[in-house]
């Protein structure tokens, strides 16, 4: 099997998709002739030609409209907002268009569109590259979430959400496009030799809503998404504690049957994610978690995040969560 | 008061008349037959005459002329009246329910029944409509039954869309008839994509939307011409310039009151057409379905009209307009202007008038019982609430399940 890194991948999703459905159609910002700033397209208009792959003007609200238009006259397109930071002039077409569009027509019209978008920090973008928005989507009825974090699952969930009749959201971590990212910047491994770098050439789904478990263990759940899964990893080996790692994968719907089953076990908790602390999908999680495992909790459930301030530039590292903040929360759920 | 510019304060246009001015339009200097029809194949900036002046067909002794004239049997003219004329009919019936409680809102076309008529008669039965709500007119040419509308509107168990949206946000696929949505401007450049596919299809299918004078401000409208003359779209874009978005005069959306010269730097033929003459409508969209159909892209077209009454039956016009301002408008009223075209040249009367008002009348009083039998607003019955959960992804995940039991459960019980 293949090794590849998650551009690799992606760029391997959207050729099998391509070479599939003549329904799937792909643009965006520098998507075409050059392949995307960070190559997920790399030599696919060459190969399925600049009707199917194509530049877009600089227009992330004409994209988006576009793409719906589409989507409802019978095409499957795929399409790249360059950085999740710029999504925000879509947010009216992706939120109030292609959420309701089934649901408001009495599902005459539907919009089966993925909108790809690289997103989270870790690679000095400041604020404007580095953002991890996935909540003010999340929030959104309609629409369907996911995060992806390694070669494998971004091939197999982004199958899955073009072959998606409801319109996906679909995140990429900018920062493990080349390699997983454990938290420290000045170690930067690529993907070569990594387990889940082994990603099948041909066409295979991992399913929307199922979270894979990334580590095994029985003392605490610790819950992730994105590049903060490999964060979390590094932290769970420096703690030394045994514990479940879920890789969440689907944010909407997500697979609490698998968190559920998990705490259960372990009676802890801890959630990481990059995005703001205040109304980020962690909050959400901890709501629906008390609700179904109260009485098997035994300790307070802990969230680390990034802080509820814009991301910085320069000093990104102290704004990102690191091992040391995740294995101390870690630690903290085992205090009697 | 001191500002930036030599002192002068900021500006903020105004409405040219107020409540308790004297209402008046300047004579429009545009006559029929003053602009040539061009060759399909024209250049944007072939058009400037056509976006800075105005096509008209039907003149003021209710003759047709010119290059425009898109010499129509009287047959289809007497088809385009009687669409009109239901229309209108239709909303006055309509209002009438809404002013009585029997729903909850309402919108009228009144003094632009002509628009989407006459538009959608010019095209073919695939090509695409992507209306705003001053687009119903456009089910009728395409045959859907009134019952059904009005089932809609009421919002009782057989409106197609369960009772989720506000009345006269229709959708009708059948008819190709995308769902009318309420943020203003969306369906502009959604049509660019709709007609995309269509392209992509390599099918002969034309899209055609609309949007109005106000909401062209919205960044949707610039998306679209962009896009659409990037991608050459085979897309007939429609700015209605009504004067009025609500209490916002149309000074709010552009400094000269010119939409249809805005097409031109985008590089896409535009026209303005007197949006109260039905057969210089037919006319330029037809000429713009052509080219879209020979693969010459977009065209952009004003369509001049007035909003004659108000913007919904949630609206006052006269706290913000003159009560009478529509009656002085330059273009008349669409209805008058084709009907009386049509006894010009010996093919209607008052008399036949007269009967076919009746004849809709008691249809729409008809559709109006019927409708009622599957429920009014006041007693139901309704669309069963499931539908809040169903559709709203083609397979409802297991958190809205989880809601939907829940809400079951204190409905039922």
């Amino acid at each position: 099997m293949p090794n590849m890194n998650i551009v690799e991948s992606v760029n391997s999703a959207l050729d099998t998709m391509l070479s599939r459905d003549n329904d799937v159609i792909i643009f965006g910002e520098d998507v075409g002739y050059f392949g995307g700033v960070f190559r997920t397209s790399d030599g696919l208009q060459d190969k399925h030609g600049k009707h199917r792959v194509f530049d877009s003007p600089l227009s992330e609200g004409g994209i988006a409209a576009t793409a719906f238009g589409m989507g409802i006259n019978g095409l499957r397109p795929v399409v790249e907002i360059q950085f999740a930071d710029y999504i925000f002039p879509a947010y009216d077409q992706i939120v109030n268009e292609m959420a309701k569009i089934r649901h408001r027509s009495g599902g005459e019209f539907w919009c089966p569109v993925t909108i790809r978008t690289p997103a989270g920090g870790g690679i000095r973008g400041g604020h404007h590259h580095s953002q991890s928005p996935e909540a003010q989507f999340t929030h959104t009825p309609g629409l369907k979430v996911v995060y992806c974090s390694t070669p494998y699952n971004a091939k197999g969930l982004l199958i899955s959400a073009i072959e998606d009749n409801d319109p996906v959201i679909f995140f990429e971590p900018k920062r493990c496009y080349r390699g997983p990212f454990y938290g420290d910047p000045h170690n930067v491994p690529t993907w070569s030799g990594h387990p889940e770098a082994e990603v099948p050439d041909s066409h295979f789904k991992i399913p929307l809503g199922e979270a894979r478990l990334a580590m095994e263990g029985d003392q605490c759940t610790v819950i992730s998404w994105g590049a903060m899964v490999h964060v979390c990893e590094q932290a769970i080996k420096n703690s030394g504690i045994s514990c479940d790692l879920i890789d969440l994968q689907t944010l909407v719907p997500w697979d609490r049957e698998a968190v559920v089953k998990s705490i259960e076990k372990t009676g802890k908790c801890v959630i990481v994610h990059e995005a703001p602390k205040t109304s980020g999908f962690g909050a959400e999680m901890i709501a629906s978690i008390q609700e179904r495992c109260f009485w098997s909790l035994e300790s307070p459930i802990e969230r680390v995040t990034g802080w509820d301030t814009p991301f910085p530039h320069t000093t990104e590292w102290d704004y990102m969560p690191g091992p040391d903040r995740v294995a101390a929360a870690i630690a903290k759920t085992q205090e009697e | 008061m001191s500002g930036g510019s030599g002192g002068k304060p900021m500006h903020v246009p105004d409405a040219p008349h107020r409540p308790g001015d004297e209402a008046g339009f300047t004579e429009w200097p545009w006559s029929p037959g003053d602009l040539g029809r061009p060759g399909t194949d024209c250049q944007a900036s072939e058009t400037l005459d056509l976006a800075e002046g105005l096509v008209r067909v039907l003149g003021d002794d209710n003759k047709s002329s010119g290059e425009w004239d898109p010499k129509l049997t009287s047959e289809e003219m007497l088809m385009g009246l009687e669409h009109m004329m239901r229309l209108r009919i239709f909303d006055d019936r309509m209002m009438k329910m809404q002013r009585t409680g029997k729903l909850s809102f309402y919108m009228r076309s009144l003094g632009e029944e002509a628009v989407a008529i006459a538009q959608t008669m010019a095209l073919e039965e695939q090509d695409w409509l992507f209306p705003t709500y001053r687009q119903p007119g456009a089910q009728f040419v395409r045959g859907r039954d009134m019952v059904s509308m009005i089932c809609h509107c009421i919002g009782n168990e057989m409106d197609n869309v369960k009772g989720r949206q506000m009345p006269v946000h229709y959708t009708y696929r059948e008819g190709r008839f995308i769902s009318v949505s309420s943020p203003v401007g969306t369906q502009f450049s959604q049509a660019v994509g709709v007609a995309l596919a269509s392209d992509y299809k390599n099918l002969d299918e034309v899209t055609i939307t609309w949007i109005g004078d106000g909401a062209s401000a919205e960044g949707d409208y610039h998306y679209a011409l962009n896009f659409a003359s990037i991608f050459q779209a085979p897309v007939i874009l429609n700015v209605v310039n009504n004067q009025w978005a609500i209490s916002t005069h149309q000074n709010f959306a552009s400094k000269n009151g010119n939409f249809a010269v805005r097409g031109i730097p985008y590089g896409i033929p535009s026209i303005r057409v007197d949006g109260n003459d039905f057969l210089a409508l037919y006319s330029v969209t037809s000429w713009a379905r052509e080219r879209a159909s020979q693969g010459l892209g977009p065209t952009h077209i004003e369509v001049l009209t007035y909003r004659a009454g108000a913007h919904s039956s949630s609206d006052d016009p006269s706290r913000y307009r003159p009560s009478d301002v529509h009656s002085y408008w330059p273009g008349g009223d669409p209805i008058e202007r084709l009907r009386d075209h049509l006894k010009e040249i010996g093919k209607w009367s008052d008399e036949l008038q007269k009967e076919l008002s009746e004849r809709i009348d008691s249809e729409v009083m008809a559709a109006y019982k019927e409708a009622v039998k599957f429920g009014d607003l006041a007693n139901g019955p309704y669309p069963s609430s499931d539908a809040i959960f169903t559709e709203v992804y083609e397979e409802p995940p297991w958190h809205l399940m989880e809601q939907w039991e829940e809400m079951k459960k204190w409905r039922d019980e």
